[in-house]
């Protein structure tokens, strides 16, 4: 045990190195270094073109519009997003449910969420709803559908509700039925099983997929700035009509990028963190 | 009733002709995305798992950067990039002329980039599911790279990347809608034409919603009758055993 540190370690000069493995310029070699080098070239012509377009009167004007429109989708897609949350609970229940007459509101719910673009249900509640305007008073409900914001909300709280509902539905159904069993043979009352001891299995295998429909609502909540609403994309198309200048587009993707890559390796980070326990 | 029926007829004062003009495109843009979108896909899908570290980085900025950029926007960068940028090129050539850009053209191209960024990821997991066993029998029998890939990978990665894909052409149809918004009469723009003019935008709107849910019912036939066929081969080999 003592000697082992000693024994393994020869005299320098008698050791030969192993020769250098062969490294040629293979074809696939050569095609990765011209795309990667393609892709610095873009990135530093983005650089460079937005550095000598660089305007201090555009900035001026057009960077707090940004950063109030950049505020208005980040609560757009944290208060849709929450919603969508609680709204999704009662319909993942109902999916799950073995009651045919709930399961099918549920499948129907979801069905027609998930299979139109989250355009036409934008433009259903706003300008449909909104044509509804008699009606719309006499339930006392036209204040809610005058306002763009209100209807942006809504639509996007039950589109977001559809998806959420089909992953935390697959989440519980993945817990294996065994830890029903066990629960049950240990005398755990059902709601405590499910609290303790479904819930925070099943909440680990959707925080991935709840992490990507964020990152999709965020992407998906571009399309708000086509009714009227300030936005980030909405105020980039406005500064863009007014100044026929590409870059207010360039720098819209490039926010927009650096927030997807944030919460995508927050997400990472939050998703080690809490699966510590299962690491190996 | 009559009124929204004769609304929505084909016959005079009806808007189904141009509605079904507009369902056309949809379908149109969707599959002339599709073979694009799956091509890029799977070879920056066989970037990404490439042995040499330069050509995974390079596969894997591709899909970064069109997976993080909102796909409405990534259609205005294509839509008025290309045009700003074709352009500068005609200017510098000498030549006086306005150019613009075909937005079918425009919406394939961004549709078909976000498409295979996201079908790459499907593939990968694909290749990655399948076994390094696959390969080392198929060069044992003295196939070539290509025929391996061929004849022995490729029919177990469409199996696999399958349901995946699937999804993929859902999100795909559903995408189509943007085009709407740089000028594509597709079904969303036609029915948006109908509301304004006729100020009856529930119902049209929700004849859109009805035709997106349509096209998804008759996708997802074809797409069953697709993994029908992919399967063949296994079901043969179950009843055999």
């Amino acid at each position: 045990m003592t000697m082992t540190g000693n024994t393994t370690a020869p005299a320098a000069e008698t050791v030969l190195r192993p020769p250098a493995l062969p490294h040629p310029w293979t074809g696939t070699r050569v095609v990765g270094y011209a795309l990667v080098g393609l892709w610095l070239a873009l990135f530093i012509g983005l650089a460079i073109y937005l550095y000598n377009s660089w305007r201090i009167d555009l900035f001026e004007t057009y960077a707090p519009k940004y950063w109030s429109g950049l505020q208005t989708t980040l609560i757009l897609v944290a208060i849709s997003s929450l919603l969508g949350a609680l709204v999704s609970i009662p319909i993942a229940i109902a999916g799950l449910s073995k009651n045919r007459f709930w399961h099918a509101i549920s499948t129907g719910y979801v069905y027609f969420f998930r299979g139109t673009p989250l355009l036409a249900q934008t433009f259903l509640i706003y300008y449909g709803l909104g044509s509804l305007r008699p009606q719309m008073q006499e339930l006392g409900l036209w204040f809610f559908f005058r306002d763009a914001w209100n209807c942006a909300i809504l639509a996007f709280t039950l589109n977001t509700a559809a998806y959420q509902a089909e992953i935390l539905r697959g989440a519980i159904k993945s817990v294996s039925i065994g830890q029903w069993e066990g629960a049950a043979a240990l005398g755990l009352p059902t709601r405590v099983t499910f609290w303790k001891v479904i819930l925070p299995q099943a909440l680990i295998v959707a925080l991935r997929p709840y992490g990507n429909e964020l990152i999709l609502l965020l992407k998906g909540s571009a399309i708000v700035a086509i009714i009227t609403i300030y936005d980030l994309m909405g105020e980039t198309r406005r500064a863009y009509a007014r100044t026929f200048d590409f870059q207010t587009y360039l720098w819209a993707a490039v926010i927009y990028f650096v927030m997807v890559e944030l919460i995508r390796n927050l997400w990472n980070w939050i998703e080690r963190r809490l699966t510590r326990h299962l690491v190996r | 009733m009559e009124h929204y029926a004769a609304l929505l007829s084909f016959g005079e004062g009806g808007w189904g002709r141009s509605i079904a003009s507009g369902v056309l495109v949809t379908i149109s843009l969707a599959l002339a995305t599709l073979p694009f979108g799956l091509l890029i896909g799977f070879f920056i899908a066989v970037g990404q798992q490439s042995k040499e570290p330069s050509l995974r980085l390079a596969a894997s900025i591709y899909t970064t950067v069109f997976r993080g950029l909102p796909e409405l926007l990534t259609l205005f960068l294509v839509y008025f990039g290309a045009q700003i940028g074709l352009q500068k090129v005609v200017a510098m050539l000498g030549i006086d002329a306005t150019i613009e850009i075909n937005s079918f053209a425009a919406g394939m191209l961004a549709l078909g980039v976000v498409f295979s960024s996201y079908a790459s990821e499907v593939f990968l997991s694909a290749f990655r599911a399948i076994p390094a066993g696959q390969y080392e029998a198929g060069y044992a029998i003295g196939l070539s790279n290509w025929l391996t890939m061929r004849k022995i990978i490729l029919p177990q990665l469409v199996r696999i990347a399958l349901p995946g894909l699937a999804n993929l052409w859902m999100v795909l149809l559903k995408d189509t809608s943007l085009i709407s918004v740089i000028g594509l009469a597709d079904i969303l723009r036609q029915t948006g034409v109908a509301a304004r003019v006729t100020k009856e935008a529930f119902l049209f709107f929700g004849t859109a919603c009805l035709l997106y849910l349509i096209l998804a019912i008759i996708s997802s036939f074809f797409i069953t009758r697709i993994e029908n066929w992919a399967y063949q081969s296994q079901d043969t080999e179950k009843e055999r055993a």
